[in-house]
């Protein structure tokens, strides 16, 4: 195992003098080695390495390269196959392919060429969300500039091998992070979710083979190309192998990315990078998104993997750590979240649309302490009405912080039946600026 | 305003439909073009774009109002955002959000009188580690106080050059549009690689010398490590890649569920239905 507590691969060279061009980058090495290879030893590469999709769900890269058909004998499999990378990172809190894109885009589009190769696709779109002009404009870039070197368009390194790549900036919707919404999208549609099977390895982008996968995903791809499966697998866990990025943000002395192998915990984290900020305690934090369920200081120690987020009740997700102080007002938390939901559900399914809309009243009535007897079991049924019914995974993902919150801090939603949020937790002590949180300070602000 | 007359608008939506295999996959960007000519999605935009792609004016409407960042009003110059989702609105988002409403005398997604600025709350904009974020033409402000929202607004209402914390030297909102439907404004070199938040994690390791395996005689410069014989081996074990499918994502879907329909409908998000 490695012994390093943070390995930067990916964020390696994000301190560079002008990082995100080429000349910085280097000469995708990686790409070059990739195309002397059968396109089945890429993907046997990718399989052995344990690299899992880090857009959340965890799913092994290479196996869902592998469900590509490739006998023009078995449904789709004469039909081009495309890549998709998903970059619309929009989960609350997630906070990483935006900065590695921003730094280093050649390593992604280094990736998609390394992958289009693998799962024999000659067209490949990033899918990116569209506020984020400036990520855009490195993408184009690097695109471009990969054009200019034969590292894209026809015979890639004179291999024969044709890869295009179009940029493509979406339009605001977080439901379209959600893959086969995103497909809906990227096909010009309104973007909801379409029914599985047939997966989008079979039936995907215009009913043709498609691979899509999360940004960290392919920009993992060419260093384990380049440097093999057994490195990339030395670091990390059992069963979650290799660095990850995770994201720190809320009332923390130093917010960031930090590159680790899988498995490091919260405590070790905070421990590294000068820990809450003064006077602060962690009250919750989530381990991978608002739709990941929150954890408590008791779970400082958890490996943030994914065995180990899923044992302690939750899920890694998108390994974005929001923490927040003893300062913070859960119910006002949810509710904000809960809100989020409701305004992104897509409107698709009955459960999602109406149940989000229901839990907000409720919320609401909460946080202005004007709670009803009953609400908390109100909340908990509708969350049950909703979970493993929504249509797909946005829907139970909404349910996740509202029921966490009550396993954890049911006293703060008995409160929310005569009092105020604002006023157990006066808001402006919760602010960036806020003075160290004395018990004084609170008072004042009160 | 017949912008949309031009022979270069007509050139630019052709080569926006080029890009794709299927032309329908051409209509976000090309909405994000008629945006950057008209200042919003006009009625008119919004037939070009139907005509062009052989769809219905319904379709094209349909689209372009399930997509947030496509406007129906005049944004003005300056598209001005508040993240006031959670993590942002707890670390003071909605107090920038307020302070900004009273200053310009605005709603949410109003414009000002002199009609420079429209202000808007937004949703995450993956810059947590930056909160409270601001956006301006969707270029990133970052860790932002009510008097630097001020000073912001009021700075690009008298005409001040400025410059996003991560990006580049503030455009116009249409000029912003431009390069979303894919046509680069040049600027790609301006504004520094990443921020100080994206590099806490790499300086930390530097600060220790911590660095991936294979990597521990490398000079921090160099990138290619090619040369460099993998360390030491770990199984990659099948059993976790079984483990993994069970519980991917991809399944969520398949467990869909008949859905009850005999609750009233509360019309929250208005074109949940198709519009017309
Ligand atoms: C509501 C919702 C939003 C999602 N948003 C994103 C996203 O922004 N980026 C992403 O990579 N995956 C997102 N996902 C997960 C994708 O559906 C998909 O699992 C992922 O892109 C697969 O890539 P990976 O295997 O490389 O992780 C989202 C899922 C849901 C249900
Ligand atoms: S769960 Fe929500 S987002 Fe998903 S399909 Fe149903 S309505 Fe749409
Ligand atoms: S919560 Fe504001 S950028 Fe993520």
């Amino acid at each position: 195992m490695s012994a390093a507590p943070l390995t930067p691969v990916l964020s390696r060279g994000w301190d560079h003098e002008r990082s995100w061009t080429l000349d910085a980058y280097g000469d995708y090495a990686a790409l070059r080695s990739a195309l002397r290879q059968d396109p089945d030893e890429v993907i046997a590469t990718v399989k052995d390495s344990g690299l899992r999709g880090r857009g959340g769900a965890g799913f092994p890269t290479g196996m869902k390269w592998g469900f590509i058909p490739q006998d023009p004998t078995q449904p789709g499999g004469d039909k081009p196959h495309y890549l998709v990378v998903n970059a619309d990172e929009s989960e609350p809190g997630t906070c990483k392919d935006i900065p590695l894109m921003m730094a280093n885009p050649h390593v992604l589009v280094e990736g998609v060429a390394i992958t289009c190769h693998a799962i024999r696709a000659k067209k490949a779109f990033i899918y990116v969300r569209g506020e984020v002009l400036h990520v855009i404009r490195r993408l184009q870039a690097a695109v471009e500039e990969a054009y200019a070197a034969g590292f894209l368009g026809a015979d890639v390194f004179g291999s024969g091998i044709d890869v295009d790549v179009v940029v493509h900036a979406g339009a605001g919707a977080y439901i379209c992070g959600e893959e086969t919404a995103l497909l809906d999208s990227l096909e010009g549609r309104r973007g909801q979710p379409r029914l599985r099977p047939p997966f989008p390895a079979v039936a995907g982008l215009y009913a043709a083979p498609t691979v899509i996968n999360n940004v960290e995903s392919i920009a993992s791809v060419p260093c384990i190309v380049e440097r093999g499966a057994d490195w990339f697998a030395s670091m990390g866990t059992e069963k979650s192998k290799g660095m990850t990025i995770y994201s720190l943000s809320g009332h923390v002395k130093q917010p960031g990315q930090y590159e680790a192998p899988l498995g490091i915990t919260l405590r070790e984290l905070l421990d590294m990078s000068g820990g809450m900020r003064d006077g602060s305690e962690l009250k919750f934090w989530t381990p991978g998104g608002s739709s990941t369920p929150l954890l408590t200081a008791e779970h400082l120690d958890v490996p943030l993997d994914y065995e180990g987020v899923a044992g302690a009740g939750s899920m890694l997700g998108t390994k974005a750590l929001q923490l927040f102080d003893q300062t913070t007002s859960v119910v006002r938390c949810v509710l904000r979240w809960t809100e989020f939901y409701k305004h992104e559900s897509c409107g698709k399914c009955t459960p999602c649309r109406e149940g989000t809309w229901w839990l907000v009243q409720t919320l609401e009535r909460l946080e202005a302490g004007k709670g009803q007897e009953g609400d908390i079991e109100l909340l908990l049924d509708q969350c049950d009405n909703i979970l493993g019914r929504a249509f797909c995974a946005l829907g139970d993902g909404a349910t996740s912080p509202i029921t966490s919150a009550i396993e954890h801090f049911r006293d703060e939603f008995e409160a929310g039946m005569h009092t105020p949020a604002w006023d157990l937790f006066p808001y402006e002590g919760s602010t960036a600026w806020a003075k160290p949180a004395t018990d004084a300070a609170k008072g004042a602000t009160a | 305003m017949s912008g949309l007359d031009s022979a270069r608008v007509r050139d630019d939506l052709q080569a926006i439909i080029a890009r794709y295999p299927q032309k329908r996959s051409a209509l976000l960007p090309m909405l994000h073009l008629v945006q950057s000519v008209e200042g919003r999605v006009t009625p008119e935009a919004i037939e070009l774009c139907a005509e062009l792609l052989d769809l219905s004016a319904a379709d094209v409407n349909g689209v372009a109002t399930f997509y947030t960042m496509y406007k129906r009003r005049d944004v003005g110059d300056y598209h001005v955002g508040v993240c006031t989702n959670t993590l942002c609105a707890v670390m003071g988002g909605d107090a920038i959000f307020s302070r900004l409403r009273e200053h310009l005398g605005v709603g949410n997604d109003e414009r000002t009188a002199d009609g420079k600025v429209t202000l808007e709350h937004i949703e995450c904009n993956a810059a947590c580690d930056y909160a409270p974020v601001m956006t301006v033409n969707w270029e990133f402000f970052d860790n932002q106080t009510p008097d630097s929202a001020v000073e912001l607004v009021d700075d690009l209402r008298a005409g001040k050059t400025r410059e996003a914390t991560r990006g580049a030297q503030i455009t116009t909102w249409r000029e912003a549009e431009r390069v979303l439907a894919g046509f680069p404004d040049g600027r790609a070199d301006e504004g520094p690689s990443a921020g100080d938040a994206s590099l806490a994690g790499l300086r930390l390791a530097q600060q220790h010398g911590w660095k991936a395996p294979g990597e521990e005689g490398l000079d921090s410069q160099a990138r290619s490590t090619s040369d460099q014989p993998p360390v030491e081996r770990a199984e990659a074990g099948d059993g976790s890649a079984e483990a993994a499918v069970a519980q991917a994502d991809t399944q969520r879907a398949e467990s869909e569920t008949k859905i009850d329909d005999s609750t009233t409908p509360p019309a929250q998000r208005e074109d949940a239905e198709e519009a017309e």
